[in-house]
């Protein structure tokens, strides 16, 4: 049975996209980012086991690879802010409003 | 199945274009590597801007010499058919422009490494320079537009927006002065866009669930065969959707919009506000054409409300801005929404590339007077950098009567006004959307076009009818790359808004074939 694995899948793309929303910490949201995409790697694994065909696994491969060059990214640009302004709240980090 | 892998075909010549490009970059990044500091500069811009003159000259060989292929290359994974063409030609132009204020001195931190206001920071200052980094994350950036443009399945669709994504996070973060503002505007990209891109992921995920493949074709003629199973391809359509509307930034995901290009380096604005948004046309419009062009009646309705939310969001939140660089940012969501009613405007072939000529001709208009109107923001400067608070801008038209008039002329143009090419861009998007039915949205555009034309006109007479302040900014003088750019997007608004003839006859043969399959 697969249900489980995409219900399993969709839970945790919700507790991502949730806690990117309610989180604070920039460390923290990223975090819940990366959540969701592994969530997607789920989903990918299940569905090709579903399908039969090998695309999915595939996927869950390049998927792997852009979120550690997302890793590289995200964490120079949240350390620089850090580094600037001794927090990584993202509700610190508001000049830009209106 | 006997065990052997056939080894795929790649047809590198279609791909040439897009392959000098990243193959610049990695030169780019070599150079970074092997270059001793004081020459990284001289080296980074002929390798950058001969890398772009040749990739277009390749697509113009290509366009002439072997016409448009029959069938996607790379085993199917990306189509470089007419459509796909045209906007990487557009992405080339606007790219060698942008780059052209890119190699202007005095915009990028010395060093980013440096906390702002720190005695490092002041030592990096006085050393002179600033990171030359700048030119091959930018060459990644453009090769992973014209990647976006041209994927033909969800897979390399998702690489290429995080590879167009990814360094323009990072050349956020890098603006000279406020540095404050430019790393926030970067954290605040950077989060939203890992956000999103994640939507899209799990959207493309459901669409495999439901279709079996990513390819764009294989989900279209899986949209006739599967049944049963059309919840798993409603919502991963609209995750999908999300994803790309939040990359060309329409309501309600246009929060980003104005933060960013506020925040970022002014010549990395232009950049992103032309050629991503181009970019991000071209895969918006291959996902719901080619792959789900067989569903447009259940996301027509859905698109409907996505336009005239953003045409009206960008429209009337411009006008209560008081910064340039934002303001131009709202009235990109309003053009974003503009360009959407062309999308909306389905039917059958003959409907399809006239709707389609519209949009390609609209992307070229708007992303090059656009550029331009960025480098003239570039130009009004005040003691501590660009002078981007409106009220400084008052009585510019006293001061620097040319400048003024210019930027006077990329609003008139922004704001659809006859005689500049935004007139004939709104023209040929809006006559196939009433011919395709879309008669509302139209009256919805014009209307939002009538309250953008407000802010502009504002803006113009702000600058030509009020006493300039007695400390207002200093226009400076332009270096000869800036000069170039402004010249070059007020001679292309003059001439398409005068004889577009030939470049929408080009726009109209690019569009003639579709997109392939």
């Amino acid at each position: 049975m697969t249900t489980h694995y995409l219900v399993l899948s969709a839970l945790l793309f919700a507790i991502g996209a949730v806690g990117v929303l309610v989180r604070r910490n920039a460390i923290v949201v990223f975090m819940c980012v990366e959540l969701m995409l592994n969530a997607c790697n789920l989903a990918f694994v299940t569905f090709a086991r579903q399908h039969g065909n090998l695309d999915g696994q595939l996927i869950a491969f390049f998927v792997m690879v852009v979120a550690a060059a997302e890793v590289v990214v995200g964490l120079a640009i949240i350390v620089t802010i850090f580094r600037t302004r001794r927090s990584a709240s993202v509700d610190d980090a508001n000049l830009l409003k209106y | 199945m006997n065990g052997a892998i056939e080894a795929p075909t790649i047809e590198y010549g279609q791909l040439m274009p897009m392959l000098l490009v990243f193959g610049a970059a990695v030169v780019g990044v070599l150079i970074e590597a092997l270059a001793p500091r004081y020459l990284r500069k001289a080296i980074h811009v002929p390798v950058t801007l001969l890398s772009l003159a040749g990739a277009f000259a390749l697509i113009i060989l290509q366009a002439v010499r072997d016409g448009v292929p029959e069938q996607a290359s790379a085993m199917g994974a990306i189509a470089v058919d007419g459509p796909a063409l045209f906007i990487w030609g557009v992405i080339l132009v606007l790219a060698f422009i942008s780059m052209l204020l890119i190699n202007d001195d005095d915009q990028f931190v010395a060093q980013a490494a440096a906390v702002p206001g720190s005695p490092e920071e002041e030592d990096a200052v006085a050393q002179g320079g600033a990171h030359t980094e700048v030119y091959p994350l930018a060459l990644f950036a453009i090769g992973g537009m014209l990647l976006f443009s041209s994927a033909n399945d969800l897979l390399i669709m998702f690489v290429a927006l995080e590879v167009m994504s990814l360094p323009l996070y990072l050349l956020c973060g890098l603006a000279r002065r406020r540095r404050l503002l430019s790393q926030e505007a970067s954290v605040k990209y950077f989060l939203l866009g890992a956000f999103s891109s994640g939507f899209f992921l799990y959207g493309m995920a459901l669409v495999y669930g439901f279709a079996g493949t990513v390819d764009l074709g294989g989900i279209s003629s899986a949209l006739a065969s599967v049944g049963g199973q059309d919840s798993l391809l409603y919502i991963g359509v609209a995750l999908l959707g999300v994803g790309l509307f939040f990359k060309i930034g329409a309501a309600p995901f246009q929060a980003w919009k104005p933060d960013v290009y506020q925040g970022a380096p002014t010549p990395i604005t232009a950049l992103m506000a032309s050629g991503t948004l181009v970019a991000a046309f071209g895969a918006v419009l291959r996902v719901f054409w080619v792959a789900l062009g067989n569903l447009d009646w259940d996301w027509r309705p859905v698109m409907w409300a996505v336009a005239i939310l953003t045409m009206v969001v960008g429209a009337i939140l411009a006008i209560t801005q008081t910064d340039i660089k934002r303001m131009l940012a709202y009235s990109s969501i309003a053009h974003a929404g503009f360009l959407l009613i062309g999308v909306i405007a389905t039917g059958d072939a003959e409907q399809n590339s006239g709707s389609l000529s519209g949009i390609l001709f609209y992307l070229l208009t708007y992303g090059i007077t656009t550029v331009g109107a960025f480098a003239v923001v570039t130009m009004v400067r005040d003691a501590g950098g660009e002078a981007g608070h409106l009220s400084r801008w008052a009585g510019l038209g006293k001061r620097s009567p040319l400048l003024a008039g210019i930027f006077a002329f990329f609003l008139l143009a922004f704001a659809g006004i006859p005689l500049t090419s935004g007139f004939f861009g709104k023209y040929a998007v809006f006559a196939p959307a009433v011919s395709g039915g879309a008669l509302g949205l139209v009256v919805v555009g014009v209307i939002s076009s009538a309250v953008a034309a407000f802010f502009y006109v504002r803006v113009i007479v702000l600058m030509f009818f009020s006493e300039p302040a007695a400390d207002g900014p200093t226009v400076a003088l332009p270096s000869v790359g800036t000069a170039a750019v402004v010249t070059i997007a007020a001679a292309a608004t003059v001439v398409l808004g005068v004889f577009p003839q030939p470049v929408l006859d080009l726009a109209d043969q690019a569009a003639s074939a579709l997109f392939i399959r």
